[in-house]
Formats: structure tokens, C-alpha cells, sequence
């Protein structure tokens, strides 16, 4: 009888507790997992590599140099970077050459990070923004122009740049 | 003026009444349970569940100034409506090796039992077994009170597993024919536990007719209390015919944690796996309608039928004359209102049921077997005997004596199963000498217990 009642029904009737005690105290003592998405985002981890975004430096300069080091490095092929002489007149960065195009097919990228790792200038980086998704394939093909927007949180983030293939800040 | 209008309608349109009072309420209601299964699981699992579908935002050329621009939430209720719009939407693809008639009448036959089982519940009260006199809800419920009301429940109620077996074995597929085998099977275990179960319920009250059942529930506790009511789940022996017919009405409708003919990890879906778009949403329906309707037969069978509260409101007030008057207010609102009380009742037999989803994991199908065949029909036949016992000594010493005849019995029903689990302990002698060591059901038993 006894072992009936210590095998069976005790841990039955526990188990009707946990699952009362998990109702009851809901939000108190026990936070619910959901991210209620579109309201709210899941916090990122500072170094998840989702949108790509061209900088600039302080003085308005891009910092890119149409060097396609990024697209060498890429695994997937999905850059695509053509070069141009800067004049005097037209000056885009501080080198000799700036890119005139400068296209990802975010499509076939798979976000691997070696474009950012590839870059001399640390011209290209990767952020958090990971609502990629759109309704045509053609709007997946990001241009300079998009690259180019200004990513959230970048004013908060310390001058990142690259000397000699190390970030250095300032 | 109404109940005389109904008097006056012919017998088809009256009985098409009924029937449409059954089914339209269980049809609106069961997109409202699936909700409410969804999101009680959900709060007790820490999660959230379907509350967007159906948030409304207002137009901002909304008449109501202070409402423009806010959301009117539902709290997801429309959820079910957009699956089962979905589900009817869906693609109904039928596999080329079915049985194609099975196949299709397969989903109705398992839909027809639960709405068919609702026919013998009275949502009202009966005054008395006089139609006649009997009163306004007699009129609208139940659909057929027929005199062998809890026979009837007990056929129609494993008639449901025929539709799943058909589906299993129509859709030639092993795992679904797997999942129809164990329906059946475990159908045929549960069955019997529930009709002794119930047949202690038959013999107590006296009668086998539903409405005549819940009228025995309405006198005084264990004879003794006037002013409760016997509410079946009170006596001590429906206290366990209630928690054997309680296991048994989860297992016959096949819900967690006797899900086994769908499991979905170890036979995919079981007898569902074939089937897609609306006849996908039949089975679902029929389940959950069966769902609603076994909440009912316990309501009825065990906590009072339609009765809001176990109490006897005028027996109150005829021992405190100055509460007579509150007393036959609330006597007037409980059988009013009754429908109310019922369908409150059912829909705590919901709950019930997803709090059992919640809580307890799937049995193996040995366990499933074990539980029905050596736990549930022996108790069941025990509560069996025992409450026959009860009855005679009611019948020849009174009230008190039929106690003392119960004390007695349940003594030394105790006693013999004391004796038979020390024998099964000790382990059997043909058994110690061909060196089997039970341990099945003896948790961590040593090798050859008992054996010295």
C-alpha cells in the first residue's frame, strides 16, 4: 500500500504541483522564454555577423579602396567590387582608388566574416541587423549605396580602424 | 410562453431543436478549446502561446476618438478559426495505395461518436421523469433520454476508436496501421475498468438513466447531510470509481499521456499520418469534441450534472427559516441557469485534461497495459464488490450499518491486497527455483529476493 502511494501516486500529484506552481506563478518566480518578436528583438551578442555596412572616416572620406581583397577572400562569390582612380576633383577616399561599384548578392552570402577579416582599411563590417528578408530576388543584390547607409549604434561604437592589419582605435 | 411553444411543436422539429442545441454549441466551442488547450500548456511550459491572431488595429477614421490608432486585442482567440481555415484550404491529397472508401468515411466515423455521445447528456435539469412535468429544459435536453443512458454511453463511446482503426488500416501505411492496432488495444484494456466503474455509479444511484443519475446525486450527503448533496465524487467509493473512470475517459480519448496512437516520435502521427486538409480537421474535431463530451459524462456521472454547487439550498433554508428566502433564490438561479453550471463543469474537464498533458509523459505501452489490465479493473471490480456490500447493509441495517458494511469490506479488501503483493514479493516458488528474479514492479529489487 505504502509503496503504491511512494511510487505511484506521490510523484503524480508532485507533478500535478510543478505544473500548478509553473501556472500559478507565471512572470513571478518563473520568466516566460518567449521573445515576442516582431514587438521585441532578441538581444544579439556584440559580435554577430549579420548585415554588412561600409564606413567612413571622421572627415566624411569612405574608407574603402577598391582594392577587392573582399571579394578574393569571399567563399561564396558574392562580392563584387569595381575600382576607379580618385582625382582631384571627384575624391571618394584617401588613397589612389575608391570603389565605383561595390555590390553583395546577400542572396549567396553566408556571412562568414572573411571579407571583414580580408579588408586593409577595415572598411567593410558586419552588424546586427538580421532582418534580411525581402520579396524580390533582385533587392537582395545590396549596392553602395545601401552598404553605405549608416548602421544603428554606430555613433555609440569607438573609432575602429585598421593600421597595417591591426584595429586600432582612434 | 416559450415552453408552451415548444409543447406545441411537432416531434421532428422539437428533436431537430435538441439536436441542433448539441451540436452548434459543441461545434462554436471547440475552436475555443483548442484555444484554450494552446495557451494553458503554453503558461504552464513557461512559453506564451497564440496571442496575436485577431488583434485588430483601429483606423484611424474611427468615430471614437480615443480608440484611433490602438490595437483591440483578442488575445489570439481567432487562432483556431485561421488554422482550420488553413485546413480547409490545404491541399486534400489522398495517397494512391489507400482504401479509398475506408479512407474517406474513415474521419466521419470517428466524428460521429463524440457528438453522438452528447445525445443522452441533460444540459437541465428533469423535475421529474414525467416529460410532462418535468420542466422548460426537458423540453430542450437531452436529445433522447433514453432509459439505458450510461449502456449507451459505454457503446457509442468505443464505437470512436472504429474510425481510427479504419483510418489506420485504410491509409496502408505500417506506422499508421501500428498506431490503429493500439488504439484498438488499448481501447479494449480501458473499456472494461470503465464500465465497472461505472456500473458502481449504476448500482449506487439506482438507475442507468442520466437525468435519473443526477437527480440521486441531489439528496443528502452519505445520507447523513442534509444540506450537501451526494455528489458522487463525495462518497468514497465514487471517489474511486471517479479516479479509475477519470483515467480510463483520457485514455479512450486518446490524449496524453495515453497518446499513443498518434505518438509522434515513435509512429509519426499514428492513424493521421495519411491524412491532410479538412479530413486532417475531422479527426482533430472529433477529438476534441470528445474531448468536451467525456467532461460532461464525469460532470454528470460524478459532480452533479447540471448543479452549480453541491448544496441543498432549500434543505438550508428549511433548518434557518431566515434564510429561506436567499435560500430559494439561489435554489431558482441553480436549476435556471443550468446549462451554464454544465457547460462551467465541462470546461473544468478541459482543463483537466490539459493539466494531465502538461504534467505526465507518455506511458510505454507495457506500462499502458499494466496500469489497465492489473490496477485499474482490479480496483475497479474491488470499488465493485465493495459498494454491492455498501447496498445490503444499506438495505438491511439503515444508513449507519451500510457504513459499518463498507469499513468492513474495504478492511479487508486492504488485507488481501497486502497478502497478495507479500506472496508476489516473496516471488514465486517454481519461479525461485528455476532462478527468475521478478522486477517488474518492484523497484530496485535485489537479485533473488526472497530467495533464502
Amino acid at each position: 500500500m505504502s509503496d503504491v502511494y511512494k511510487s505511484v501516486v506521490k510523484p503524480i500529484l508532485a507533478g500535478f504541483g510543478i505544473t500548478r506552481r509553473r501556472l500559478m506563478q507565471r512572470r513571478k518566480k518563473y520568466a516566460d522564454v518567449t521573445v515576442q518578436y516582431p514587438d521585441e528583438l532578441r538581444e544579439q551578442y556584440p559580435r554577430t555577423r549579420w548585415r554588412h555596412f561600409l564606413t567612413r572616416y571622421d572627415n566624411g572620406l569612405e574608407k574603402c579602396i577598391g582594392c577587392s581583397l573582399c571579394a578574393g577572400a569571399c567563399p561564396a562569390r558574392c562580392i563584387f567590387v569595381e575600382a576607379a582612380e580618385n582625382t582631384d576633383e571627384a575624391r571618394f577616399s584617401p588613397g589612389e582608388r575608391y570603389a565605383v561599384r561595390y555590390e553583395i548578392n546577400m542572396i549567396r552570402c553566408i556571412f562568414c566574416g572573411y571579407c571583414q577579416d580580408a579588408c586593409p582599411t577595415g572598411a567593410i563590417i558586419l552588424r546586427k541587423d538580421f532582418e534580411l528578408a525581402d520579396y524580390r530576388r533582385e533587392d537582395f543584390i545590396y549596392t553602395k549605396e545601401m552598404l553605405l547607409e549608416e548602421y544603428p549604434g554606430q555613433s555609440e561604437e569607438p573609432f575602429e580602424s585598421k593600421v597595417g592589419g591591426v584595429y586600432v582605435n582612434g | 410562453m416559450v415552453q408552451e411553444w415548444l409543447q406545441g411543436l411537432p416531434p421532428f422539429w422539437l428533436g431537430l431543436i435538441r439536436v441542433l442545441l448539441l451540436v452548434l454549441p459543441i461545434l462554436i466551442l471547440v475552436p475555443g478549446l483548442i484555444w484554450w488547450e494552446r495557451r494553458l500548456l503554453s503558461w504552464m511550459q513557461d512559453r506564451i502561446g497564440p496571442n496575436r491572431t485577431g488583434t485588430l488595429n483601429v483606423p484611424r477614421w474611427f468615430p471614437i476618438k480615443s480608440w484611433r490608432g490602438k490595437k483591440l486585442r483578442t488575445f489570439g482567440l481567432l487562432q483556431p478559426i485561421a488554422d482550420g481555415v488553413k485546413l480547409f484550404l490545404k491541399e486534400d491529397i489522398t495517397p494512391d495505395a489507400v482504401d479509398r472508401k475506408l479512407y474517406f468515411i474513415a474521419p466521419a466515423i470517428a466524428l460521429f461518436p463524440a457528438f453522438a455521445l452528447g445525445g443522452v447528456l441533460p444540459f437541465g435539469p428533469w423535475l421529474s421523469d414525467n416529460p410532462a412535468t418535468a420542466g422548460f429544459y426537458a423540453l430542450l435536453t437531452p436529445v433522447a433520454n433514453v432509459d439505458i443512458g450510461i449502456l449507451y454511453v459505454l457503446a457509442i463511446s468505443s464505437l470512436g476508436v472504429y474510425g481510427v482503426v479504419l483510418a489506420g488500416y485504410a491509409s496502408n501505411n505500417k506506422y499508421s496501421l501500428l498506431g490503429g492496432l493500439r488504439a484498438s488495444a488499448q481501447l479494449i484494456s480501458y473499456e472494461l475498468a470503465m464500465g465497472v466503474s461505472l456500473a458502481c455509479i449504476v448500482m449506487a444511484s439506482g438507475s442507468l438513466k442520466m437525468t435519473e443519475m443526477v437527480r440521486s446525486q441531489e439528496g443528502p450527503l452519505w445520507g447523513v447531510v442534509p444540506w450537501i448533496q451526494n455528489w458522487f465524487l463525495f462518497t468514497p467509493y465514487g471517489l474511486i470509481s471517479a479516479v479509475v473512470f477519470l483515467i480510463c475517459m483520457v485514455a479512450e480519448t486518446n490524449r496524453a499521456p495515453f497518446d499513443l496512437p498518434e505518438a509522434e516520435n515513435e509512429i509519426i502521427a499514428g492513424y493521421h499520418t495519411e491524412y491532410s486538409s479538412m479530413k486532417f480537421a475531422v479527426f482533430f474535431m472529433g477529438e476534441y469534441a470528445a474531448m468536451f463530451i467525456f467532461g460532461g459524462i464525469f460532470a454528470t456521472v460524478f459532480l452533479g450534472g447540471y448543479n452549480l454547487l453541491p448544496v441543498n439550498w432549500l434543505a438550508i433554508g428549511d433548518s434557518v427559516p431566515a434564510l429561506s428566502g436567499v435560500m430559494g433564490f439561489m435554489d431558482r438561479l441553480n436549476y435556471a441557469l443550468a446549462p451554464l453550471w454544465f457547460l462551467g463543469k465541462c470546461a473544468g474537464g478541459i482543463t483537466f485534461y490539459v493539466w494531465l498533458r502538461a504534467t505526465l509523459p507518455r506511458l510505454r505501452y507495457d506500462q499502458l497495459m499494466s496500469l489497465g489490465w492489473k490496477s485499474l479493473l482490479p480496483l475497479a471490480v474491488a470499488n465493485f464488490i465493495i459498494v454491492a456490500i455498501w447496498i445490503m447493509g444499506t438495505a438491511k441495517w439503515g444508513v449507519a450499518g451500510g457504513w459499518i458494511a463498507w469499513a468492513g469490506a474495504s478492511l479487508l479488501a486492504v488485507l488481501l491486497y497486502l497478502q497478495v503483493m507479500s506472496t508476489y514479493k516473496s516471488g514465486f516458488p517454481d519461479m525461485q527455483r528455476r532462478k527468475v528474479v521478478l522486477t517488474d514492479g518492484i523497484p530496485n529489487a535485489p537479485v533473488g529476493a526472497g530467495a533464502d
